[in-house]
C-alpha cells in the first residue's frame, strides 16, 4: 500500500510540530509548549476533520516548502498566511481556512505570515509521529517532543496517516481579530514598581523587540523602574507573566518559557488575550490595560464561546 | 503551613510558604507538591515547587481561582510528616582546570586554595530544593559558608552541558548547554536529564539528597563507556 509522504524542501524559520501542549511537567523543568495560537490550531485541525489533539506544523514568519512525495493529502492552513500551491504543475495562490486535496509531486510553498507571527498547517489524519511525555509538542530547548525534539529540517520526510475521507472540501470565512489592548492582571510584585512606571505600563505603547521567540517576548519603551529589589528568590513562572529585569525592559513569558525565574513579576497577560498577544510581530506596538480577576475570567468564557462558534461553523 | 495564597494571572495559584529560604520551609513546599500531585484534582495542569513557593496552574475552562483556592486551603498536612522515599544520589565530578572554568577567580576572591575549595564543596551532603528553569536542572543547597559568592557580572553565552555551578548558598548542574552566570567548578559525565526515559527523566528531584565525589579526567572520559 502506498504511504502518504511529504518531504521538506525548505524548512522555514521556526517550523515545529505542536499540539495542545504538555501538562504536569513544570516541576521537572519542562514548559507547557503547544501551539502558540490555540484558536488557529483548533481551526486547522477541524478543517481537515481531525481530533483536536492531532499534531500540526506550526511555522513562524516564513513557513516550509513541502512536496508530496507519495500518496495524497488533504490539508488546511490557518492564520494570516500567504502561500502558493503547485497542483498538476499549475501554480496558484492558496487561501487560508480552506481545505485542499493534493497528490504526488504537488507542492505547498508557505511564503510568509502577514502582519502576524504564527500559522498552522494541518493534514487530514495527522502525521505519523511519536508522542514524548504525553504530547506531540516540540520543546526545542529540552530536545523533547516529536521529531526528537527538533525543528523541521531540509530533506526530512514525514508520513501521514491514511485518509478516511478522500476529498474534504471545507472552508470558513474568518478574520483574526485584533484587540486594541492586551489586558493584564497585577503580578505578584506589582508594588515593587514606581507609580510613574505603573502609569507608563498602562498608558504608553511598547514595541515588540526582535529578540522574541516561543520562549519570550521582549518589549521596549518606557523603562520600568523598580523601587524595591531587582532580583527575587527564584520561583515558578507561567505563560503570560511579565517580568522586569534590572534594565527596566519587560519580558513576557511565552509557551516555551523557563519554568523558574528570578525577576520581579509586574503583571500577567490574561488567558483570553494570549493568542492575540503572540501574533504581534516585532516592530509593532502593544498597549496594556489593567483589569480585575473576575473580568479576566468572564473574558475567557467569552473567548471560549467565540472559539466554539467558529469551530461549529466548520 | 501555606502563609498566603494569591492569584498569578487568571489561571494559577501562588502559594507563599514564608519569606526565608531554608530546608524546613522548602520541605513543606515539597510535601504539599507531592500531596496535591497524588490527589489529581480536576483542572490542575501543572505544579511548580520552588524554594518557598508553590505555583499551581489550572485549566481555566475546568476550574477557577476561588474554587481551587478553597480546595487547597482544605488540605491538611502536618509539620511532622516526613518526605517519603528520600534518596541519596551520588554524582561524579571532574574538577580539572578545563572543567573548573571559574576556579582561579574563585580561589582569588575567596582567598582559598583550589584544593580547599574542592574539599569544602565535596564534604557536604546537599539537599535538592527544586528542579527546573531548563529540564532536569537541580538547585542544591546549602554550600559551605566560606564558598558563597555572587554570580558572574556578565553571564556566559554558553555554559557547557554537565557543568556544576555555585552561587550564593546554592549549587546546580547544567543539564543542557545554555547561557548562565553561575561560577563553574567542575563537570559531571552523568546524564542528569534523559528525555528518552519518560518514567524517570530526572535523576535528581525536589527533596532528594546529593553527594558529589571527585573523579579524574581519565575516569571522566571513560565514564560513559562503562555503562
Amino acid at each position: 500500500m502506498t504511504k502518504n509522504k511529504i518531504i521538506v524542501l525548505r524548512e522555514g524559520i521556526n517550523s515545529t510540530f505542536q499540539d495542545l501542549g504538555r501538562n504536569n511537567f513544570y516541576h521537572i523543568g519542562l514548559p507547557f509548549s503547544g501551539a502558540m495560537d490555540k484558536r488557529n490550531y483548533l481551526i486547522a485541525n477541524k478543517l481537515v476533520g481531525n481530533q483536536y489533539n492531532e499534531a500540526v506544523i506550526e511555522f513562524a514568519y516564513q513557513g516550509p516548502l513541502l512536496k508530496i512525495e507519495e500518496g495524497n493529502i488533504n490539508f488546511a492552513i490557518s492564520g494570516d498566511v500567504k502561500f502558493n500551491i503547485k497542483k498538476d504543475d499549475k501554480l496558484f495562490n492558496g487561501q487560508c481556512y480552506k481545505t485542499y486535496f493534493l497528490s504526488k509531486n504537488d507542492e505547498i510553498d508557505i511564503i510568509s505570515t502577514n502582519k502576524s507571527v504564527y500559522g498552522y498547517f494541518a493534514v487530514s489524519g495527522g502525521f505519523e509521529l511519536n508522542k514524548n511525555f504525553g504530547s506531540f509538542s516540540t520543546t526545542v530547548r529540552a530536545n523533547v517532543g516529536s521529531n526528537n525534539g527538533n525543528k523541521l529540517s531540509k530533506n526530512e520526510k514525514f508520513l501521514i496517516k491514511d485518509i478516511i475521507n478522500k476529498n474534504i472540501s471545507k472552508n470558513i470565512q474568518y478574520i483574526n481579530s485584533k484587540v486594541e489592548y492586551i489586558r493584564i492582571l497585577k503580578g505578584t510584585n506589582f508594588d515593587y514598581f514606581s507609580d510613574n512606571s505603573i502609569n507608563d505600563l498602562t498608558s504608553k505603547k511598547f514595541i515588540v523587540s526582535k529578540l522574541s521567540d516561543r520562549m519570550g517576548m521582549r518589549l521596549q519603551g518606557s523603562k520600568i523602574k523598580n523601587m524595591k529589589e531587582t532580583n527575587i528568590r527564584s520561583e515558578g513562572l507561567v505563560k503570560g507573566v511579565i517580568q522586569v529585569p534590572a534594565d527596566g525592559d519587560p519580558i513576557i513569558m511565552l509557551s516555551d518559557h523557563g519554568t523558574i525565574g528570578g525577576y520581579p513579576k509586574i503583571a500577567v497577560v490574561i488567558s483570553a488575550d494570549y493568542d492575540r498577544l503572540i501574533q504581534t510581530p516585532p516592530g509593532n506596538t502593544i498597549k496594556f490595560k489593567l483589569i480585575e480577576l473576575k473580568e479576566a475570567e468572564n473574558l475567557y468564557k467569552l473567548y471560549q464561546m467565540e472559539t466554539e462558534n467558529i469551530l461549529n461553523q466548520i | 503551613m501555606i502563609k498566603n495564597i494569591s492569584n498569578l494571572g487568571d489561571a494559577s495559584l501562588y502559594c507563599n510558604f514564608g519569606d526565608e529560604i531554608n530546608q524546613r520551609i522548602n520541605t513543606n513546599v515539597i510535601k504539599y507538591f507531592k500531596n496535591i500531585q497524588k490527589k489529581k484534582i480536576k483542572g490542575i495542569n501543572n505544579l511548580t515547587p520552588s524554594y518557598n513557593k508553590l505555583i499551581i496552574s489550572f485549566d481555566l475552562s475546568l476550574i477557577n481561582f476561588e474554587d481551587l483556592k478553597k480546595k487547597i486551603e482544605d488540605i491538611n498536612i502536618s509539620d511532622e510528616d516526613e518526605i517519603k522515599n528520600q534518596k541519596i544520589i551520588k554524582i561524579p565530578i571532574c574538577c580539572d582546570d578545563e572543567f573548573a572554568l571559574d576556579i582561579d577567580r574563585l580561589s582569588l576572591k575567596l582567598n582559598l586554595s583550589k584544593e580547599d575549595i574542592f574539599k569544602k564543596y565535596l564534604d557536604i551532603e546537599y539537599f535538592c530544593y527544586m528542579t527546573g528553569f531548563v529540564a532536569g536542572m537541580p538547585f542544591l543547597g546549602d554550600i559551605d559558608n566560606k564558598l558563597r559568592l555572587e554570580r558572574l557580572k556578565t553571564p556566559r553565552v554558553n555554559v557547557p552541558k554537565g557543568s556544576i555551578g555555585i552561587t550564593e548558598q546554592f549549587a546546580n548542574i547544567y543539564t543542557f548547554e545554555s547561557p548562565g552566570g553561575w561560577n563553574i567548578i567542575g563537570n559531571t559525565p552523568l546524564k542528569i536529564f534523559d528525555q528518552k526515559n519518560e518514567i524517570k527523566p530526572t535523576l535528581i528531584n525536589p527533596g532528594d539528597k546529593v553527594l558529589f565525589y571527585q573523579i579524574s579526567k581519565k575516569e571522566y572520559l571513560k565514564f560513559n563507556d562503562k555503562k
